[in-house]
C-alpha cells in the first residue's frame, strides 16, 4: 500500500513549474528592438560596415531581444572579474552607456560608446570618461562622486590582494587624484580642468592609445 | 540567454578607458593579436551535407577539433571546404553547440553514437545543458550496465576451453560454470542437495518430538535423535569443507577469492561445527557455542550460487544502497522524535508501559510500520493524538523510497532476462562477441587536449593587468593573503622584489588562461639574522577551471553557460589548476645580499601551490 501511495505522489511531478515559467518567458520576449539602418550607423560612428556587422552579430547572438538590461549588463561584466564584486562599477558603466537614460542599452548606444572609446579622438575619450565619473551629470566631479567610483574599482579587485587592501586606500587615491586634477582648488573638477590635467600627463596620453586595436 | 563572454570582451576592454585617468602606474602593453580581423564563412561538408558558418563561431571553442588547427587536416583543397566523413544528423547538434553555447542531447539518437561523435569533435560531454543532462546520464548508466552484463556474459560463456589449460584452470571453470562438464553438474546438484538437507535439519531439530518413554516434557527432536542429526551435520560439513578447499585451490587469485562474499559465507557456514568439535563440553561455554550454531543458517545463502534471482536481489539492494540509507536515516529521525513525544505525553499516567524513551522506540517502530502489536498502547488523549500522527507519518516515510527501489529492481531484472535470452541466442548461432567496452570512453575524456593560448585569454589577462595597475594592488589567492596578513601583523619586514615584468611573460608562456596572478615574493628578512630566504618571485598563471576535466576550453563554454547550469555528473570533480611558473629575476631589491632565486624553486613552489589552487577553483566556480 505504501508503494501505491509512493508511486502516485511521484507521478504528479512538477507540471506546475513548467507552466509558470512559460508565462514568464512570454512576457519577457515582448520587448524587442531593432537598430536603425547600417548606413546611418556607419555615418554616425567611426566603424566600417564590416565592423558593425561583426559587432551586431555578436550582440544579437547574446541578446536576441535587442536590448541589454542593467541586470544582464552587471552579470556580463562580473564574468570578467571573478575575484571581486564588479556590480557597482558596472552600474556606473551602464549609466555612461545608456545616454538616453532609458534603463536599457540598445545596440546604437553600445556602438556609439564603443566608437568613442576605441576610435574617438583624445578629447572625446576624456569627455566620455568625465561623464562616467560625473555620476549626477551636473558638469562637476566632486569628491563624493570620485570616491564612489574609486571604491567601485577597488571592489573589483576583491578581498585577496597584495598588498593588503586598506580601508582608506580609495580615499587616498581620490585625494591624490584631486591633487593632480583640481587646478583651482575649489573642491570640484570641471571638464576643462580634467582634460587639461590629463593632457599634461604623459602616461595617460600614452595609455589612451592602448585599446585602439580591440576590434 | 547565454551570455557569450568572448563577444563582450571588446566592450569590457573598451570600458577600461574609464580607469586610465585614475591609474597610478603605467598600463601594460596590449597583447599582439596576429589573427586576421576579417570574418569569413567556412564551408563544412559532412558526408555530403554542406554546412556553412562563420569562422568566429567555430573559434569560440579553441580546444575542440573545429576550433583549433586540427580541422586543417580535413581541408579539401579541390573543393575548398572541410570534409568530415561522419554522421550529418549528429553534426547538426555539434554545430548548434558552437552557435548557441549549449550542447543538447537528441533523445532519438543512440547514446554510444552520440558519445563517439563528441569524442571525435573533441567536446566533453559534461557541458551538456541542464535540459538534456538527466536524460543523457540515465541513458549512459543504462548502457554501461548493459555492457557490464554483456562482458559478464562474455566471460561466463560456454566457449571451448583454451587448449593448454592446467587441471587447476579446468577445475575453476567447472566450479564457475557447472554446465560445462557432467562431473561439474553432478557436483553442483549434490552440493545443492546437501545445502537443502542441512538447512532442513537445522529447522527440524528444534521441533518438539514426542518424549521418550518415562519422560513427560516434550523434547526437541535434535536432542532425541541427536546422534542422527550429528551424523547428518558432519556429512554436510564435510562436503562443504571439501568444496571450499577445492575452490580455494582452483581460484586464480586466492586473495581475491577469500575476500569475495560467497567464500565468506562458506566459511561462516562451516566454522561453528569445527568450533563445536574443539570446544569442551562444559556448561559455561556451551551457551556461547549455541549462539554460534545460529550461523549455520547462513548456509541458506549458499543457494545464491544456484539461483540467479537471489543474486539479482542482492545486486539491487547494493545499487539502492543510498536510497536505503536515506530511508533508514529518516526513519531513525522520526522514531526518536515520536518516541520522545510519546514518552512525555504518557509520563503522567500511573500504569504506563512507556517506561523510558528507549522503551517508546518499540512502540514507535511498531506503529510506524503499521504492525500494531498492541503490547504498548497510549492511554492519555495527548498520547492518542500523537500516536495517530505517528502512524500516519509512518506510512508516508516508508512509502517514499520504495518506488525507487522497485524501479531499480525491475530494471535490473529485465536486463537479466535480456541477458539470458541473448545467451541462448549465442549458443545457437555461435557468434563471437567483441568487447564493447571501450574503457577509454568510460573514463575521463578522450577529447583533445590542445592547449591553445587563445587570443581571448591574452586579452582577458591584459584587462586584469590593467586593473591591477590602476589600483596599484595585485590579485592574489586566499593562502597568500592569509600569509601576508600574518606577516604584517607579526611585523617582519618583507622586502619585495619589485619585478615588474612588463613583457608580461606573454611570449614566455606556452599555455594558460584567464589569469590569477600570484606573486610570491615573501622574501622575509628576519631582523636579527642575516639569513634571508628569497623565494624568488614567480609569476604564475592559473587556468580558470570550472568543474570539468583538464580541457581549458571549458572556461569558455562554462562562462557561456548560465551560472547555475554547471553541474557535475557522477560526482567526479576533476579540479586541475594548470600552473605555469615563470621565474622572474628579483630585481631592484634594496638589499643586495639576497641570493638570486635558483631555477628549481619555482618548480617547488608550483607543486606546493597546486593544492592551494583547489580553493581558487572553488571560488571561481561560484560564478
Amino acid at each position: 500500500m505504501g508503494a501505491v501511495v509512493g508511486t502516485l505522489t511521484m507521478q504528479t511531478k512538477s507540471r506546475r513549474l513548467s507552466r509558470d515559467k512559460a508565462d514568464d518567458d512570454l512576457e519577457m520576449t515582448v520587448v524587442c528592438h531593432r537598430p536603425e539602418g547600417l548606413d546611418q550607423m556607419e555615418a554616425q560612428t567611426n566603424f566600417s560596415k564590416r565592423e558593425l556587422q561583426v559587432l551586431y552579430r555578436g550582440f544579437k547572438n547574446e541578446c536576441p531581444s535587442g536590448v541589454v538590461s542593467e541586470e544582464t549588463f552587471k552579470q556580463i561584466y562580473s564574468k570578467f572579474f571573478p575575484h571581486g564584486d564588479a556590480s557597482a562599477y558596472a552600474h556606473y558603466l551602464f549609466n555612461a552607456f545608456d545616454t538616453g537614460h532609458t534603463g536599457s542599452i540598445k545596440f546604437e548606444d553600445f556602438v556609439t560608446a564603443l566608437s568613442i572609446l576605441l576610435r574617438g579622438s583624445v578629447t572625446e575619450k576624456l569627455q566620455w570618461t568625465f561623464n562616467l565619473y560625473d555620476i549626477n551629470r551636473d558638469g562637476y566631479i566632486n569628491k563624493e562622486e570620485m570616491t564612489d567610483i574609486v571604491r567601485a574599482i577597488y571592489d573589483m579587485m576583491g578581498k585577496y590582494t597584495y598588498p593588503v587592501l586598506k580601508t582608506d586606500a580609495p580615499k587616498q587615491h581620490v585625494d591624490a587624484f584631486f591633487q593632480k586634477m583640481d587646478k583651482n582648488r575649489d573642491g570640484v573638477v570641471t571638464l576643462d580642468e580634467f582634460i587639461l590635467s590629463c593632457q599634461e600627463d604623459e602616461n595617460i596620453m600614452r595609455s589612451l592609445q592602448l585599446f585602439e586595436n580591440v576590434i | 540567454m547565454a551570455a557569450g563572454v568572448a563577444t563582450w570582451l571588446p566592450f569590457a576592454r573598451a570600458a577600461a578607458v574609464g580607469w586610465l585617468p585614475l591609474a597610478k602606474k603605467t598600463m601594460p602593453k596590449p597583447p599582439v593579436d596576429n589573427t586576421s580581423r576579417s570574418d569569413e564563412i567556412l564551408y563544412v561538408n559532412v558526408s555530403g551535407v554542406r554546412f556553412q558558418t562563420w569562422k568566429n563561431t567555430l573559434d569560440r571553442y579553441p580546444d575542440t577539433l573545429l576550433g583549433s588547427s586540427e580541422k586543417e587536416f580535413f581541408f579539401n583543397e579541390d573543393t575548398q571546404e572541410y570534409f568530415f566523413d561522419r554522421d550529418p544528423e549528429m553534426f547538426r547538434h555539434i554545430l548548434n553547440f558552437y552557435r548557441t553555447g549549449k550542447l543538447h542531447y537528441p533523445r532519438h539518437e543512440c547514446i554510444q553514437a552520440f558519445d563517439e561523435e563528441l569524442a571525435f569533435y573533441g567536446i566533453v560531454p559534461e557541458i551538456i545543458g541542464d535540459c538534456c543532462m538527466e536524460e543523457y546520464r540515465d541513458r549512459k548508466k543504462e548502457n554501461q550496465e548493459r555492457l557490464a552484463e554483456d562482458t559478464e556474459a562474455n566471460e561466463s560463456t560456454d566457449a571451448p576451453l583454451p587448449p593448454h589449460s592446467t587441471p587447476r584452470e579446468r577445475l575453476w571453470r567447472a566450479f564457475e560454470n557447472p554446465h560445462t562438464s557432467t562431473m561439474a553438474l553432478v557436483f553442483y546438484y549434490v552440493t545443492g542437495f546437501f545445502i537443502a538437507v542441512s538447512v532442513i535439519a537445522n529447522v527440524v531439530e528444534t521441533v518438539p518430538c514426542r518424549p521418550p518413554k518415562g519422560k513427560v516434557k516434550d523434547l526437541p527432536c535434535g536432542e532425541k535423535y541427536d546422534l542422527a542429526f550429528f551424523c547428518m551435520d558432519t556429512a554436510c560439513v564435510l562436503i562443504f569443507t571439501f568444496e571450499y578447499l577445492m575452490r580455494l585451490f582452483a581460484a586464480p587469485s586466492r586473495c581475491k577469492f577469500m575476500r569475495s562474499v560467497m567464500s565468506v559465507i562458506d566459511v561462516v557456514a562451516i566454522m561453528p561445527y569445527y568450533i563445536g568439535l574443539v570446544m569442551p563440553e562444559n556448561e559455561d561455554v556451551s551457551g556461547a557455542f549455541v549462539t554460534l550454531r545460529v550461523f549455520r543458517v547462513f548456509r541458506i545463502f549458499k543457494f545464491s550460487r544456484h539461483s540467479q534471482g537471489l543474486r539479482i536481489l542482492g545486486y539491487t539492494l547494493k545499487s539502492c544502497a543510498s536510497e536505503l540509507g536515506f530511508l533508514l536515516f529518516s526513519l531513525t529521525m522520526a522514531i526518536i522524535i515520536f518516541a520522545t513525544v510519546m514518552f512525555y505525553a504518557e509520563k503522567g499516567t500511573a500504569s504506563s508501559t512507556f517506561t523510558s524513551i528507549p522503551a517508546s522506540f518499540w512502540y514507535t517502530i511498531v506503529t510506524m510500520t503499521t504492525l500494531g502489536y498492541g503490547d504498548m498502547v497510549p492511554s492519555t488523549i495527548a498520547g492518542k493524538i500523537f500516536g495517530s500522527i505517528c502512524s500516519l507519518s509512518g506510512v508516508l516515510v516508508i512509502a517514499l523510497p520504495v518506488p525507487v527501489i522497485v524501479s531499480n529492481f525491475s530494471r535490473i531484472y529485465h536486463q537479466n532476462q535480456r541477458a539470458d535470452k541473448m545467451r541462448a541466442q549465442q549458443v545457437c548461432m555461435h557468434l563471437c562477441f567483441q568487447t564493447h567496452l571501450d574503457r577509454d570512453r568510460d573514463s575521463d575524456s578522450t577529447a583533445l587536449c590542445v592547449k591553445n593560448r587563445s587570443a581571448f585569454e591574452h586579452q582577458h589577462h591584459h584587462l586584469l593587468h590593467c586593473l591591477e595597475k590602476t589600483t596599484n594592488h595585485e590579485f592574489t589567492d586566499e593562502m597568500n593573503y592569509s600569509e601576508l596578513c600574518m606577516t604584517e601583523s607579526v611585523g617582519f619586514r618583507t622586502s619585495r622584489s619589485t619585478s615588474l615584468s612588463s613583457q608580461q611573460g606573454a611570449q614566455n608562456n606556452s599555455t594558460g588562461c584567464c589569469p590569477r596572478r600570484v606573486r610570491r615574493r615573501a622574501a622575509m628578512r628576519l631582523a636579527n639574522s642575516t639569513v634571508s630566504v628569497s623565494r624568488g618571485s614567480v609569476q604564475e598563471l592559473d587556468t580558470l577551471q570550472f568543474k570539468t576535466t583538464t580541457i581549458p576550453h571549458q572556461t569558455r563554454s562554462s562562462l557561456n553557460a548560465q551560472p547555475d547550469n554547471l553541474k557535475l555528473n557522477c560526482g567526479e570533480q576533476d579540479f586541475t589548476a594548470a600552473i605555469i611558473s615563470i621565474p622572474t629575476p628579483p630585481a631592484n631589491t634594496p638589499d643586495e645580499s639576497l641570493p638570486p632565486s635558483p631555477a628549481p624553486i619555482p618548480g617547488i613552489l608550483r607543486n606546493t601551490q597546486a593544492t592551494a589552487y583547489t580553493h581558487e577553483s572553488f571560488k571561481i566556480s561560484s560564478l
